[in-house]
């Protein structure tokens, strides 16, 4: 089980200040997170990927090669990588690129984008948005796989005897995970491949999430790639704690109040009760995460975000170690009762292993 | 059979909540097998607002929208503020799920001080149903304050007439209805469907 942390890299304001950080300020403090994970004992760092503001994450793999260069176990990852409005092309160079840097501790969440204008400034239409994720990705998955492609397609101009380069680390191409809030399309992509399936578990009542993550593990059986349980499954939260339950409260509170996404609606114990949202003890926190397993079935990754809505960054460093010290009792708790066949998320060491199995199988066969 | 009746009045007691049940009466008088459901949106006010913030429905207008999606027939009644629907009954069409009425038989009615703005029912209401796919009985029904007392005048006291000809309308096509089997359970396309669907002709 991987634990981690994923933010949007929104510039918001403090609402309890009114102080509004610079662009400069927020990405530092993107990366400050990334290495408080190292420290805590997180396995996964993941950024957003913005082309608006008041976004900063433009250029993900610039940030993640930084983090790379200052980190030595943690993985880094996206939430999500546009596969509609960037160039499949483009993705597989970059991301093959930071997989070198980074020694394989890559992998990636792939995701449409939900903002209508995004389209038209890259020269897409918001309407193919599953045409393009479909078609899009069918070129990335053969461009790490294969080392010459001939390509024709809808979306891009065509490939004649191109190679992406640099070839995946080790001929292994990152793992793919799937990221969607309502799509069954993209459950099924992601089923069709093996790849993960991630759903953000935010902002929404997990029910609604569950429906695709059910569709996605029986297609994941149906395509062969193992049963049902054995699906790639990763999930997001959202907690604000501190050691008192009420202090976590107040001092929530007027961020709550205030954030973008969901403030001036319902009351914080609503969105509390109909949506994964934590606010309260560490004890909570690890209660009501554990609990996501009842929903969604034992999986893979378990990713919070933890750096929203204006919250300043010694807060959310303060967050990160109290997370760091309820780490060992998730761990423990999500292990309590795993079934064995349930499998870890794949990363670049196990596909490697994986790959040389299968290379050996294949060599035999080929001997007899 | 399920009726269900969304009334938009706001005071209580209220005209439109009167006309609402005016029509479910004349309608389940015509199928008594009915099971009515109503559905006051003052009531959903606050959660309504909060499904606008927050993109999702609590459990409460949740279970309004599952009925209005689950419904054989709909009577949807809301008062006229400044030439058109309520800014509530608009809202909560707005967060229904835009095919959950594709289909379903609809009467629509409403209310106001004066009979200067009954078109609203025409020139608002019915396109707001045709676009979410409903079947809207071609009698829409206006209650004018005067409606509900009489001048004497045949031509003029009419509301009764029309309550009666809308429920039949809408009875009808409930019956019709009722022999349609229930849609199937959404089934996902096949990605090789979904792939081969790109590849050029």
């Amino acid at each position: 089980m991987q634990f981690g942390i994923f933010t949007v890299g929104d510039v918001t304001p403090d609402p309890t200040t009114g102080r509004e950080p610079s662009e400069n300020e927020r990405i530092k403090a993107m990366v400050t997170m990334a290495l408080k994970a190292e420290e805590i004992g997180l396995d996964v760092f993941a950024t957003g990927e913005h082309h608006n503001p008041p976004f900063v994450p433009s250029s993900p793999t610039t940030m993640l090669g930084w983090i790379a260069a200052r980190t030595e176990k943690l993985i880094l990852s996206t939430s999500t990588t546009l596969i509609t409005t960037n160039d499949p092309v483009k993705i597989a160079e970059d991301f093959a690129m930071l997989q070198h840097l980074a020694d394989g501790r890559v992998d990636l969440m792939m995701g449409r984008g939900n903002t209508g204008p995004v389209y038209p400034w890259f020269g897409k239409d918001i309407r193919q948005g599953i045409p393009m994720a479909i078609e899009n990705y069918a070129l990335l998955h053969k461009l790490w796989r294969e080392d010459v492609v001939d390509w024709e397609g809808r979306f891009r101009t065509p490939l004649q005897g191109f190679t992406s380069t640099p070839r995946p680390l080790d001929g292994v191409p990152p793992f793919v995970w799937h990221g969607s809030i309502r799509s069954p399309e993209i459950a099924e992509q992601a089923a069709f491949y093996g790849d993960g399936f991630f759903a953000n578990n935010i902002f929404w009542p997990r029910t609604h999430f569950q429906k695709l993550i059910n569709l996605y593990r029986q297609r994941f059986e149906h395509y062969g790639h193992g049963t049902a349980s054995q699906a790639v499954v990763g999930v997001g939260g959202q907690f604000f704690m501190r050691k008192n339950s009420q202090d976590a409260v107040r001092e929530f509170r007027p961020y709550f109040d205030n954030a973008p996404v969901y403030g001036h609606g319902p009351s914080m114990e609503e969105f509390m009760a109909e949506t994964p949202l934590t606010v309260g003890s560490p004890q909570e926190v690890i209660d009501k995460t554990l609990s996501y397993r009842e929903t969604y079935g034992d999986y893979q990754r378990q990713l919070f975000l933890v750096d929203h809505a204006g919250l300043p960054l010694k807060t959310v460093l303060e967050q990160m170690d109290l997370l760091g010290e309820i780490l060992p009792a998730l761990r423990a708790g999500f292990a309590e009762g795993r079934p064995a066949e349930v499998p870890d998320a794949p990363n670049h060491a196990s596909l490697l292993a994986a790959r040389n199995t299968a290379g050996l199988a294949t060599a035999n066969a080929q001997e007899v | 059979m399920r009726l269900v009746v969304v009334s938009a009045g706001l005071s209580v007691p209220s005209s439109t909540r009167l006309l609402a049940d005016r029509l479910t009466a004349a309608t389940t008088a015509l199928v008594p097998e009915a099971e009515v459901e109503l559905i006051e949106l003052r009531d959903l006010a606050v959660d309504i607002a909060n499904n606008l913030v927050t993109g999702f429905a609590g459990a409460r207008l949740q279970a309004a929208l599952d009925a209005v999606a689950g419904a054989d027939g709909l009577i949807a009644v809301t008062p006229v503020f400044s030439a058109s629907y309520s800014g509530l009954f608009k809202s909560f069409f707005d967060v229904l799920d835009n095919t959950a009425l594709t289909g379903t038989p609809v009467l629509t009615a409403a209310t106001g001080g004066t009979a200067r703005h009954s078109l609203a029912l025409e020139h608002a209401l019915r396109p707001l149903f045709a676009y979410l796919r409903a079947v809207v009985v071609p009698t829409a029904v206006y209650a004018a304050s005067e409606d509900w007392g009489g001048s004497g005048d045949p031509l003029t006291d009419t509301l009764p007439t029309r309550i009666d000809r809308a429920a039949g309308e809408l009875a009808a096509l409930m019956r019709g209805r009722a022999a349609v089997a229930p849609p199937a359970e959404e089934t996902v396309v096949p990605f090789a469907e979904q792939l081969a669907a790109l590849e050029k002709r």
